[in-house]
């Protein structure tokens, strides 16, 4: 039980900027725009928080503003990668893997000219709290309201935010439909280009807060990459077949599953294992779930396909 | 022909904004483009190890570029190239044969280890329809952890990160060969890439296998009805690509270097998808954009001895170069309007 409320606040660091990255990706995929930039844009989203952080004074509210920062830059970046498909009715993948590229080489680039150094520390970044009252809830309150970070419950809320949006209004429709049968939308009087447009800038607004909180929780120094977590939020996105909770389900996995792969050797039960096949572990599972929910996909049916009006 | 002008507008277009990108951060464009060029060939021996830059970038692109023209995305290249190095580097400090055999041994191994990491993939996508840009993404942190852990229990190096060195006769260095470069390290690796690119160049355009892999690229179902196995074809056509790629680890860990870094999977992988598509997947045209981009690569490192642009200008240009690639409709049709306009005035003036 003591390993559990250990690897706990672990687990959940991990978790939190891919379930985040991941929403903002499930967003763009139900717009009908493949998005596997998400990697490319929680670095910039990292890089602008680490810089603004280095810039403004160090306290408690400059992580906030970088946090904004974060977000807004990550939404302008993804316009590249709207305009791409949207209306250059570009390749996807390539589109999302240029931006990849681009933002992997562009900010160590800009890092370099503003700083001296290709790798930015941050002063500070979130410090870990205990919630007044539930923390004393027996059971419960270690587990889930000591040393949490604010930006966890900041991330539940945009979770549930974005799910109400999603399912119980217009725009949430409207979306939708323009992933599953943009004809029908369009004749429908949707204008697909402009929901794919928001598609993708809430997808890079949200992976550009990922990759933020990435860097003030989990790895408080900006070296030009996001070891992965945007490729992992991907896999993520379809483990949990494009739906929130789904999603939610996927990134505890894949946070749990990291964790104790990365702490196995001090504990005694998991010693026994050798650490390789922990690490790769959740990527081998992932491949077996895909086999699993190949029958039954629920993959937007059409993310990836340009919108081109003249075609039926 | 087409094709062609894209590419080199590109290519153009990806310079520009490299010399805004320098202008803006203060340094000068002008200066900054003559080191990179300078850095990549004022010497024999630079240009040895500019061509050696190109090996494996000739071979991750022409990977990538196969893939592409049987309708695969192989983004996993770099582990690929990896497992294919590492499999390589495994036999030959393992194994006592004469030169000959053991590169031989060490170079078929090393595509099979680049085949059988593809394959998973290749399969996943023929029998259960899986999405090969996830799980080529799944097989690359496989092939990551398992070198990872693989090269420090059996083949530790004086480093804890690297595997230990390959003696010389187990590696592709050729000193004749080094020689003609003035002391370059380049390598018999670039004999691979190339004969590799006659190879595809041969299998894509003069044989029925390759006729069929592309059919299966083009449509599915209409080759499906024109009786080929596609099943197959896809499977097949993922196992040369990560083959290929492979390859590319072999030259890379074995000629280039002589021992492998744990803990990074290679850019090389990455860049090859960049390669391909500046090569507008054809073998000849992979040949030409790898030799272009290692001259990016090889020249950074002078530039940024003799300036004070960070080196990462080059990645960032051939990024950009990809997204004018990938974003190309917009130059066709800036190529398309101005035929129309030429040909209207024609018109115009034959009326008159």
């Amino acid at each position: 039980m003591d390993i559990i409320f250990q690897v706990f606040p672990y687990a959940i660091a991990f978790t939190i900027p891919l379930l985040v990255t991941a929403l903002g990706g499930l967003y763009s995929e139900r717009s009908g725009v493949a998005n596997i930039a998400l990697e490319g844009l929680m670095i910039i989203g990292a890089f602008s928080s680490a810089l603004s952080l280095k810039l403004l004074p160090n306290n408690m509210l400059s992580v906030w503003i970088s946090l904004g920062i974060a977000t807004i830059a990550g939404a302008l970046f993804s316009i590249l990668h709207a305009f791409a498909s949207v209306n250059l009715k570009a390749n996807q993948i390539i589109s999302g893997t240029a931006i990849n590229m681009m933002a992997g080489a562009l900010t160590i680039f800009l890092a370099r000219n503003i700083t001296g150094s290709g790798n930015i520390r941050i002063p500070g970044g979130f410090i870990k709290v205990d919630i007044p009252i539930l923390s004393d809830i027996p059971i419960a309150g270690p587990l889930f309201f000591q040393n949490t970070y604010y930006s966890t419950w900041l991330v539940l809320l945009i979770l549930i935010l974005f799910s109400f949006v999603l399912y119980k209004t217009k725009f949430g429709l409207r979306l939708r439909a323009c992933g599953e049968n943009p004809h029908a939308a369009d004749a429908a009087g949707v204008n697909v280009s402009f929901m794919r447009y928001w598609g993708v800038m809430l997808s890079g607004a949200l992976s550009g807060l990922g990759g933020g909180i990435y860097l003030v929780t989990f790895s408080k120094e900006f070296n030009g990459s996001v070891s992965g977590f945007g490729f992992l939020a991907l896999a993520a996105l379809i483990f949990g077949q494009w739906k929130p909770l789904g999603i939610l389900g996927s990134t505890l996995f894949f946070g749990f599953a990291t964790t104790i792969s990365n702490v196995s050797q001090v504990i005694p039960e998991l010693a026994v294992i050798p650490p390789m096949y922990l690490k790769i572990f959740p990527y081998i599972v992932t491949l077996i779930a895909l086999v699993i929910f190949s029958k039954s996909s629920q993959a937007p049916k059409a993310s990836g396909e340009p919108f081109d009006q003249a075609k039926r | 022909m087409k094709k062609c002008i894209i590419s080199l507008i590109s290519v153009f277009l990806g310079l520009v904004a490299g010399a805004f990108l320098m202008w803006a951060s203060g340094h000068n464009p002008v200066e900054g483009f003559v080191y990179l060029v300078q850095g990549g060939t004022k010497s024999i021996s630079r240009i040895g190890d500019t061509i050696a830059t190109a090996g494996p970038l000739i071979l991750t692109g022409l990977s990538v570029a196969f893939a592409f023209r049987t309708g695969l995305f192989n983004i996993g290249a770099s582990g690929q190239m990896l497992f294919g190095g590492f499999c390589a580097t495994a036999v030959g400090l393992t194994f006592d044969m004469p030169r000959p055999l053991l590169l031989l041994s060490m170079i078929i191994v090393g595509a099979i280890g680049g085949g059988i990491i593809a394959f998973i993939p290749g399969l996943l996508k023929a029998m259960f329809n899986v999405h090969e840009v996830v799980s080529t993404i799944m097989m690359n942190w496989i092939s990551y952890w398992v070198v990872y852990y693989t090269i420090p229990a059996y083949f530790k190096g004086t480093m804890e990160t690297e595997s230990a060195k390959l003696p010389a006769t187990a590696t592709l260095k050729s000193a004749s060969f080094s020689k003609m470069f003035d002391g370059s390290y380049i390598n018999l690796g670039i004999l691979i890439s190339i004969i590799s690119v006659l190879v595809i160049w041969f299998i894509l355009d003069k044989t029925t296998f390759g006729y069929e892999l592309k059919a299966v690229g083009f449509s599915r179902f209409a080759a499906e009805y024109a009786g080929i196995s596609v099943n197959k074809s896809i499977i097949s056509s993922m196992v040369i690509s990560g083959a290929l790629a492979g390859l590319a680890g072999v030259i890379h860990y074995t000629g280039n270097a002589s021992s492998i870094q744990i803990g990074v999977l290679p850019s090389q992988g990455m860049d090859g998808i960049a390669v391909a598509l500046l090569g507008a997947t054809t073998p000849i045209g992979v040949l030409f954009a790898a030799l272009f981009f290692a001259l990016l690569h090889a020249g950074r490192g002078f530039m940024g001895a003799m300036t004070e642009i960070p080196p990462e200008i080059a990645d960032t240009i051939i990024a950009t170069i990809i997204y004018f690639a990938a974003t190309s409709v917009l130059i066709e049709r800036i190529i398309d309007n101005a035929k129309r306009r030429k040909s209207a005035k024609l018109e115009m003036k034959e009326e008159k």
